[in-house]
Parts: C-alpha cells; sequence; structure tokens
C-alpha cells in the first residue's frame, strides 16, 4: 500500500514554530525522531486533526484532509496512554472501532490474532497491564481500517520489560497489515526495531530524512539528544553457532562474532546496532586481546569536538562509527584515508531482516 | 391532602426531564468551551443559588403578567395567563432549579476531559455520536445526581412558588405552600403530615445521592 503524503504545515503555538514541509510516499514505517520539544506529537496531532494548522495543508493519496475534523481522517491513532472507554469491556472498546469502521480493514479476527487479544476480550479494561492496554489500544486503531497509522510514543509509559514483551507484536502488526504507519518516538531502540524510515525533527524543523540507516549513521552525538550515536549494519550468519555459543557472521567479507544466534539458519540476514562508544581503533591488528571483533576499515572523516573526536569508518561498504578522545586521536596521529582497525566491544543484536 | 402531594410530584417531574433536556448540552458547552463568555454565562446560571427565591419569584412574575411581552404572547396564544398557572410554575422552576442539574453535568463532563474525547473521533465517532456513547455513559453518575437533585429542590421550593403561582387548590397548591395554608390555619396535624413526610423525603434523596457519590468509581488510564 503506498499513497503520497504531502505536509507543508505551519503552526506556532507560544516561542514555538512547527515548520514542516515534506511530499513523500507514505509506506512502511516512518519513524519520527527528535528531543522532546521538538514539535513530533504537534506533528500527529494535525494530521490526526485534533489541532488545526495556522497555514499549511495535509494531502494523503491526493485527498486533502485540511479542512476534515478527525472522526472523518481515515487514520488510526496510538496515543501514550491507551485510552480505553473505561465503561466498555475490552472487546466493547474493540467493537466501537468495527462499528464505525470503513470497508475493507483488516478484520476482527485477524487483528485478535495477530494481538494476541484473545485471552483480554471479556476483562474489564482497569485490570489491564499497561501493555497488554496498549495492544488493546492498537488494536482498536487497528480496526477502524486505517489508511494511516499515527502512533505516538505508544511505548514510552511502559517499563523496559513490558516494552520488550510489546515490540515484537507491534513489529509484527505493522508488517502484516502494511499499513503505512508514523511512528513517534525518542528512543532509538524502538527506531533501530521498527522504522524503515527515519524523519528527525529539531527546534519544529525537519532536520533529516531519509532511509532509517542513513539517518542513524548521520546523526549528530550531539549532548542532550538523549541519543547514542551508532550506525545499522546487516549482515549474513555464516555458521551454526560454535561450541561457545558463538555464531559468526559477514559484514563485507569479514568476520563479527555474536552470541545469541540460536535457531537462526545460515545466510539469514541480521540487523546489528553498534554504538560509536563501543568502538576502540588501533593503527595495527592488535594481538593478546580480549576483543575478538577487529575489523580493517579505512577513516573516512575526522571530526573533532570538544574532549572527543568522532570518526565515520569504511568497512568495505557498510559504515562504522567510533567516538574515542581528541587525545587518542592525536596520538595515534588519525588522518582521514588512513587504514585503521576498527575494536567492537558489543554488538546489539536488532533482529531479523 | 392527596392534591397538593400529586401536584407536587407532577411538578418535580415535568421539571426534572425540561431541566435534563436543557442542561446536557448546556453542561456540555460549559465544560468543553473556551469562549470569554463562559465565565458570563457560568454565574447567570449559578444566580438562583444565592437570590432570595422572593427576589426571583418577584421578577419572574413580573415576566408573566399579561402586561408584560412574554406574559402577553402567552396570553394571546393559548388563552391563559401564564402567572397563577401550572405552566408557570414548570418556567419558574427550570429556572430556580437550574443550577441544581447543570453544575454536577458540568462537573461531571469535565471529568471525562478531552483525552477520551479525542480517543472517540479517533475511532471515526462523529461528536454527537461520542457525546452519547462516550461523554454520556462516563458521566452517568453526575446525570443521575444532577436528575435527584433537580426533582427533590423543586419538591422543595416555597417563595418562588408563592410569588409565581399563588395559592390555588389543585393548580398551584404544593406541598410547601399547602404547609404554610396549614399553618395559617392553625391545622397543626395536617401540617405534621405533610412536613415529616417531606423531611423523610429530603433525607432519603440527599442518602441517595451520597450514596451514589461513594460507588465504584470509573478507571479512567
Amino acid at each position: 500500500m503506498s499513497a503520497d503524503l504531502v505536509l507543508d504545515l505551519t503552526h506556532r503555538r507560544g516561542d514555538f514554530t512547527l515548520s514542516v514541509e515534506v511530499s513523500r510516499p507514505a509506506m512502511g514505517v516512518t519513524g519520527i525522531f527528535g528531543p522532546s520539544g521538538a514539535g513530533k506529537t504537534t506533528l500527529l496531532r494535525l494530521i490526526a486533526g485534533f489541532d488545526r494548522p495556522d497555514r499549511g495543508r495535509i494531502v494523503f493519496d491526493g485527498e486533502d484532509w485540511t479542512g476534515l475534523p478527525p472522526s472523518r481522517r481515515p487514520v488510526g491513532t496510538v496515543f501514550q496512554a491507551p485510552r480505553l472507554f473505561p465503561h466498555l469491556s475490552v472487546r466493547g472498546n474493540l467493537d466501537y472501532a468495527v462499528k464505525r469502521a470503513a470497508a475493507g480493514g483488516p478484520g476482527f479476527a485477524d487483528v485478535v490474532e495477530a494481538l494476541d487479544l484473545a485471552p483480554l476480550l471479556d476483562r474489564r479494561t482497569h485490570t489491564l497491564s499497561g501493555g497488554e492496554a496498549q495492544r488493546v489500544a492498537l488494536g482498536r486503531a487497528l480496526m477502524t481500517a486505517p489508511r494511516l497509522l499515527l502512533l505516538d510514543e505508544p511505548l514510552a509509559a511502559l517499563d523496559a520489560e513490558r516494552k520488550a514483551a510489546i515490540l515484537p507484536y507491534l513489529g509484527s502488526a505493522l508488517k502484516r497489515f502494511a499499513i503505512p504507519a508514523l511512528y513517534v518516538s525518542h528512543s532509538i531502540d524502538e527506531m533501530v526495531r521498527l522504522a524503515d524510515r527515519i524523519m528527525v525533527l529539531r527546534d519544529g524543523r525537519v532536520a533529516a530524512f531519509g532511509p532509517a540507516a542513513a539517518v542513524i549513521e548521520g546523526l549528530d552525538p550531539a549532548p542532550g539528544e538523549g541519543f547514542e550515536a551508532g550506525v545499522i549494519v546487516e549482515a549474513a550468519v555464516a555458521d551454526r553457532p560454535n561450541a561457545y555459543g558463538l555464531s559468526r557472521l559477514d559484514l563485507a567479507g569479514q568476520a563479527l562474532t555474536v552470541p545469541g544466534l540460536d535457531g537462526v539458519s545460515e545466510g539469514a540476514v541480521v540487523r546489528l546496532r553498534i554504538r560509536a562508544r563501543d568502538v576502540a581503533i588501533a593503527t595495527q591488528r592488535p594481538e593478546g586481546l580480549s576483543i575478538r571483533n577487529v575489523i580493517e576499515v579505512r577513516l573516512l572523516e575526522r571530526r573533532d569536538r570538544g574532549v572527543h573526536a568522532d570518526l565515520l569508518l569504511d568497512a568495505g561498504g557498510p559504515h562504522l562509527r567510533a567516538r574515542i578522545t581528541r587525545e587518542s586521536a592525536d596520538a595515534l596521529s588519525l588522518v582521514e584515508g588512513q587504514t585503521v582497525f576498527a575494536l567492537i566491544k558489543t554488538v546489539s543484536l536488532e533482529g531479523l531482516v | 391532602m392527596t392534591g397538593p402531594i400529586l401536584l407536587t410530584l407532577a411538578l418535580a417531574s415535568v421539571t426534572t426531564l425540561i431541566l435534563m433536556a436543557l442542561s446536557l448540552p448546556l453542561a456540555w458547552w460549559l465544560a468543553t468551551t473556551r469562549s470569554r463568555i463562559k465565565p458570563v454565562i457560568e454565574a447567570v446560571t449559578a444566580l438562583p443559588l444565592i437570590l432570595p427565591p422572593t427576589v426571583l419569584g418577584f421578577y419572574l412574575l413580573l415576566l408573566m403578567a399579561p402586561a408584560s411581552p412574554l406574559g402577553g404572547f402567552w396570553l394571546e396564544v393559548t388563552g391563559t395567563t401564564l402567572a397563577f398557572s401550572f405552566t408557570g410554575l414548570v418556567v419558574a422552576s427550570v429556572i430556580y432549579s437550574l443550577p441544581f442539574a447543570v453544575q454536577p453535568l458540568q462537573a461531571a463532563f469535565e471529568r471525562v476531559g478531552p483525552d477520551m474525547m479525542e480517543a472517540a473521533a479517533s475511532l471515526r465517532a462523529r461528536p454527537l455520536d461520542a457525546f452519547l456513547t462516550v461523554a454520556l455513559p462516563l458521566s452517568a453518575r453526575g446525570a443521575l445526581t444532577a436528575a435527584v437533585l433537580s426533582f427533590a429542590h423543586t419538591v422543595g421550593e416555597f417563595g418562588v412558588i408563592l410569588m409565581v403561582g399563588g395559592n390555588i387548590e389543585g393548580r398551584t397548591r404544593t406541598i410547601s405552600i399547602a404547609v404554610w395554608e396549614h399553618v395559617e390555619s392553625l391545622e397543626y396535624a395536617q401540617a405534621h403530615a405533610l412536613s415529616a413526610g417531606l423531611l423523610v423525603f429530603a433525607f432519603v434523596t440527599l442518602f441517595a445521592v451520597y450514596a451514589l457519590g461513594r460507588g465504584r468509581k470509573l478507571h479512567v488510564r
């Protein structure tokens, strides 16, 4: 399902001005990322119709939504709090959406199955845990047969454990129903797991917009972003786990060893996240070192900022980022174009591609 | 003795029905508007709480007199005077009991909040649909309180009725007027019977309202 989403919006509230002008085919999951106060939620409220822009328009698939009230927009919204109706059961909440749904959306049974809602149907909403309530809220939004899903930090109110429990449901539901979605979050982990493309908002403006891996790699590791700079890379599984439980991956011809890939077949492609602070640099291939993941790379770019030096590295295709102290960078006399070795302390596995 | 009782019940029932029909939209508007005239409307609505019933009754009487535009219009259309009639009592009671219907409803609607209404709109519910299926059920207890208080307050009114309706048997002589009439005539036994009845009624009503207020709360998350 693909339709053009045109946003040309200016909205002022107090000192803050949101000014967004984008025109992109809406497909897959677009992450909207940025520090709090950047205008992420405001942007979603304008698209849903809860707030009216001071100026501009919203056009989806050739239909002008600008003047439509929220109830007439074919949009499904999941808010930060589940906002389930307390006077209705879980089933009642879902039926509320089904009764008013447009034709052609995912059916009741499909959504219940995808989100595993069957055991919850007869519960009262106040007996649900935060994660369960948010799953119901997502199901309810899907049952309105939306043509665009708006997810406003749906996991922000959950603790890490519940977040981890709901993420797989969210990911598979978004894939299964293939409804274009805008996903607001300030968690880079959620972005990496769910988003195909990322729009970075900063001070009410679009600071970056593009494929997820490229945007994350290009993100400025500026302080106060609530973000840990790094890269997303994809690598193929080269063999089965060895006696130590470690599997070898093929990263553009070089080997990377990671744990936790039991049951993943050879040839499968996994998505990895490598933080800049987890990468150290050596000018010669080191020996007698506990770190096993050493990748030969070319230094593409060195950017000094304050006490740190941020390095962009080319591993024969995939890029890596490293953050070391400027003192180390000078001591190793690192210059752009030089071949060095990236020592990777930690690789986090983000899922199968 | 049953005449005043039946008349009072009829007056309170009709008044409550009309008040609820008027107060639902008015209270919803007050709970959701950002208009600058909201405090003005709130103050006007609350006036009967502090005005002496005689003052309110006096102005209503002037308004309903055949010489006034409203009273004259009524006389022309129906052939009867509005003052000293059952209809006149209904009009007066609706105005006099308005805050008792509007205020509990407004408070209940304010507790529903914009979040639930946005959720309803996001599920394709038009405003009226969302009001009937979300705002009203979530305010059910406030609506019940409003209805009970409107009814009870109308049963208990005296000054406004005396001013607007006088004391006409079968037409405007309600329980409170009948008690006054009996006391004036030194018929204390009859006065006792009606007064005790009203006392028990008032207690039971208030007990019901407070018991409702203590009931199971809906969890809004």
